[in-house]
């Protein structure tokens, strides 16, 4: 009987996949970023490095993985794509500083963190989009409660992370008693619950459904290279908010070594390759989105909305609001 | 009590099983207790009250939209002379093979304002705006109810089906002597009788509804499931999410605990199944109405969805993905299959104990190993993360105490984790399906063998296995087909470089960039096909 147990257990063994080993030429990312951005940016790195990078694509509960596999963790390298989830493992205890002349000079420093546990790859905007109907108009996030958009805007979640760090951006702002005020007009002026994401927004003002919708830029570049979505992004202005004052609210997209990487190496090797200027210049072309490193040029697309005036609010003050952000939008009652 | 009073190492054996399936939902329990505290009471003033009720609605609506949909199907397939029943026998099989998330996903994109019938519609009458025409919402509570009970209703179709084919006829010929009508035969004893069956499925559906989360995310409707991802997520509570889970976890406990004390005292066995041909002829109003009933079914929850998906995959056709996905797919068929197998034997070991040993306590081991399926996959993987993640160190810390090489986190980091939470996830399936089966077996059957002298292993393998083979098989079918559509645990638990369809397509949702993923898509969709044409075949 305790033969034939062995002998399942072994076979059992077999047949689950082969587990993972612990080579010097590969390092292992955990990953919030999609596949179809970050794998060209992987192959380029093995190209170059000859270091071979495993990843594990998930959008929810790395941190908690990562707790909870605590010092026998596989993971090197953790790509995300807002700064309060690299808060969250920097607050955890998660991340291990990379000391790295190469990323210092690469990274301006605002988009560092202090400890140096997480550094910015790109900066993201939060736009709003407006019905070219419209016209061209000068917008701030404060408008959107403004009674002149009864029922006219459309939004996705309120708990989405971009939505909830521009929330945290209105509290640093404004506090929480006026940021509650404003997500209550907010709230009345939409044009339907809130749903779907940033692209379906654009959809439904092309479709005259809404007229003022929240996005992050990069996805008006893409519905732009897209063939049956160009319409939608034909049929918007893309504003840049608050530009007469604090300027447009930004998030980064962002990287940090785990604490416990058994490719420590390799890892700030992926890292500064990451920041190189090739890499930089594949995420502006690619994603669309607004490289951090100097010099670096936007791709043309991008670069054709002109330049913008960015909310110089740091970081972890954003992400320091985050939970107070969320607890607003539970009382506004914002996504029933 | 035939084969002696007790059997020690089956009864052992049972409950490390049902433990062993349990563990997770315990540690869930376990984590949680004293968390209820401030954000708790911040949900519960502001959401959370919506959120029950809307969990609460749901699962009311779709219980009843199920039982509306599978059980006169089921009925018209298997007690009248309903014309193309041959066809619609396993055509109403089909909606299982489709992902909910992923009808949720084509049917919001067809029927949004945006979406091509509300165009059509503003084209065709020059509607300009939304305030000029009523359209119907299907971001809705409602619309939620309805997507999910279109791709879960075969549970009760197939169940409430194979139990009315396998009923004794003598009871309705009985009946019929005694003066009552083809109908009313059906009605007042036919489908009293098949009650159990039909209340397995409804739990199984209700356990489905309320952990779903990708579907009623697409619809906007926020409900408990919500509510935890809200706290661990955004809030980074996981303790506070575990008290949501657990809140969730009362809920089936009580569906489940109702559902069992409603059919207390029934017990009902043949071994005469009704294969005869005596069925009711329908006059050509009832048969018009029988197939467009059927057929909307089967259009609505397979054949308009599969539809929408070729068209997208002919649209945006990604022929170099055909290497991967097959890569990928066959990954998926194979944690599936490991999943259902081991399901299905874990199933059988505990029913058949309950069967022989049905002593008061018994039937615990099979109960409580079900209940791993009404949480949330996502809750789930946490709790397996919870559990393997101590015992994985346990193993690191000796290997290295040992001078080995450490193994790494051979339970937490590979596969095993995921089909071991498929497992538990559908043990439930399994455990309704075989226990139905089972139960249909008279009890005289088990007491020739023992007169004769022959022992119970023997008995089992020569008299139930064989009568049971097709109740198996439903089980292996129906937690594979389950263990290849499912998602979070999946997500949450995936080892290095390892995708199922599911996450494969799901990515590709995620940004709503499904057209590029609808190859994918048609596969898990077909695979799922595979099986149920499978079963179709082995019945004839």
């Amino acid at each position: 009987m305790i033969k034939k147990i062995i002998g399942l257990t072994a076979f059992a063994a077999t047949l689950v996949a082969p587990v993972f080993s612990a080579s010097a030429d590969e390092v292992n990312v955990y990953s919030y970023r999609q596949p179809f951005l970050v794998e060209p940016l992987f192959n380029e790195f093995t190209k170059q490095s000859g270091i071979k990078v495993n990843v594990v694509f998930a959008k929810k509960g790395m941190a908690e993985r990562l707790a909870r596999e605590g010092e026998h963790s596989p993971a090197d390298v953790l790509l995300t794509t807002d700064i309060s989830r690299l808060i969250e493992l920097q607050e955890k205890g998660l991340l291990q500083a990379v000391n790295s002349d190469v990323l210092e000079a690469a990274i301006p420093s605002q988009y560092q963190a202090q400890d140096n546990s997480w550094f910015g790859l790109t900066t993201r905007v939060r736009n709003i989009y407006t019905a070219k109907r419209l016209g061209d108009m000068a917008i701030s996030y404060e408008d959107l409660a403004d009674e002149k958009y009864r029922g006219k805007i459309c939004t996705r979640s309120g708990k989405h992370p971009y939505n909830v760090a521009l929330v945290s951006s209105m509290i640093a702002e404004h506090g929480e008693a006026k940021t509650l005020a404003w997500l209550e007009g907010v709230k009345k002026n939409l044009a339907r619950k809130p749903q779907g994401n940033d692209r379906g927004q654009v959809q439904a003002i092309h479709q005259g459904l809404c007229d003022v919708s929240l996005g992050n830029s990069y996805y008006f570049g893409k519905m732009l290279n897209d063939d049956k979505q160009k319409v939608w992004a034909d049929a918007v202005n893309i504003n840049f908010p608050n530009q007469e004052n604090r300027g447009a609210h930004v998030n980064i997209s962002g990287v940090g070594v785990a604490k416990y990487a058994p490719h420590k190496e390799a890892a700030k090797a992926l890292l500064e390759f990451l920041a190189s200027d090739k890499a930089q210049q594949m995420y502006a072309e690619t994603n669309m989105e607004y490289p951090v490193r100097a010099g670096v040029k936007k791709s043309a697309l991008v670069a054709s909305w002109g330049d913008f005036k960015a909310d110089d609010l740091p970081l972890e003050t954003i992400a320091s609001h985050r939970k107070a952000a969320l607890k607003l939008l539970d009382q506004a009652k914002f996504d029933l | 009590m035939i084969f002696g009073q007790r059997n020690t190492s089956w009864l052992t054996l049972s409950w490390l099983i049902a433990l062993a399936l349990l563990a997770p939902v315990l540690v869930m329990l376990f984590t949680s207790i004293g968390n209820f505290g401030e954000l708790f009471s911040h949900l519960w003033q502001t959401v959370l009250p919506t959120y029950i009720s809307n969990t609460l609605l749901l699962t009311f609506y779709v219980s009843l939209l199920v039982l509306l949909f599978g059980v006169p199907s089921a009925f018209l397939i298997s007690q009248t002379q309903l014309i193309s029943a041959k066809w619609l026998r396993w055509a109403l099989l089909l909606p299982l093979a489709m992902p909910a998330y992923l009808v949720a996903y084509l049917y919001t994109d067809l029927f949004d304002y945006a979406g091509p019938v509300q165009r059509l519609l503003r084209a065709s009458f020059g509607w300009q705006s939304p305030t000029d025409y009523w359209f119907f919402d299907l971001r809705t509570l409602e619309g939620a109810a309805v997507v999910l009970a279109l791709v879960l209703y075969p549970y009760v179709y197939m169940l409430t089906r194979t139990a009315l084919e396998q009923q004794d006829t003598s009871l309705l010929r009985a009946g019929r002597t005694l003066g009552l009508s083809a109908r009313h035969a059906m009605l007042k004893i036919a489908l009293p009788l098949a009650r159990p069956a039909i209340m397995v499925a409804v739990t199984l559906v209700m356990m489905e509804t309320i952990a779903d989360f990708a579907t009623v995310q697409y619809f906007a409707v926020n409900t408990l499931t919500t509510a935890i991802y809200d706290t661990w997520l955004g809030y980074g509570d996981m303790a506070a999410a575990n008290a949501l889970a657990s809140v969730l976890l009362l809920f089936v406990l009580f569906t489940v605990v109702a559902e069992q004390k409603s059919r207390a005292g029934q017990r009902h066995q043949s071994n005469r199944p009704n294969f005869s041909g005596d069925k009711l002829a329908l006059s050509f109003g009832q048969q018009v109405m029988g197939l467009v009933f059927c057929w909307l079914l089967v259009i609505l929850g397979f054949a308009l969805p599969f539809g929408l998906l070729i068209a997208m995959a002919i649209d945006y056709a990604q022929l170099d993905q055909l290497g991967q996905l097959a890569e990928i797919g066959w990954e998926t068929l194979k944690i599936s299959a490991y999943a259902a197998t081991a399901a299905v034997a874990l199933s059988l070991l505990l029913a058949l104990f309950h069967r022989f040993y049905p002593k008061s306590l018994n039937h615990l081991p099979l109960q409580i190993s079900g209940f791993g399926y009404a949480v949330p996959g996502t809750v789930l993987a946490m709790a397996l993360m919870a559990t393997f993640g101590p015992i994985d160190h346990w193993l690191n810390d000796t290997a290295e105490w040992l001078d080995w090489s450490k193994p790494g986190l051979i339970l937490s980091g590979t596969t095993f984790a995921i089909i071991f939470a498929f497992v538990v996830r559908f043990a439930a399936i399994a455990n309704g399906t075989i226990s139905a089966g089972i139960g249909k077996i008279p009890h005289s059957i088990d007491k020739a063998p023992a007169s004769l002298g022959v022992g119970l292993m023997a008995t089992i393998r020569t008299v139930h296995l064989p009568i049971l083979k097709s109740s198996v098989f439903v089980a292996w079918l129906l937690v594979f087909v389950e263990a290849m559509k499912e998602l979070p645990a999946v997500l949450l638990l995936r080892p290095f470089n390892f995708e199922t369809l599911s996450t494969f397509i799901y990515q590709l949702i995620s940004d709503e960039r499904l057209e590029q993923g609808a190859i994918g898509a048609i596969f898990i969709v077909l695979f799922g096909l595979i099986p149920i044409i499978w079963l179709n075949k082995n019945k004839h």
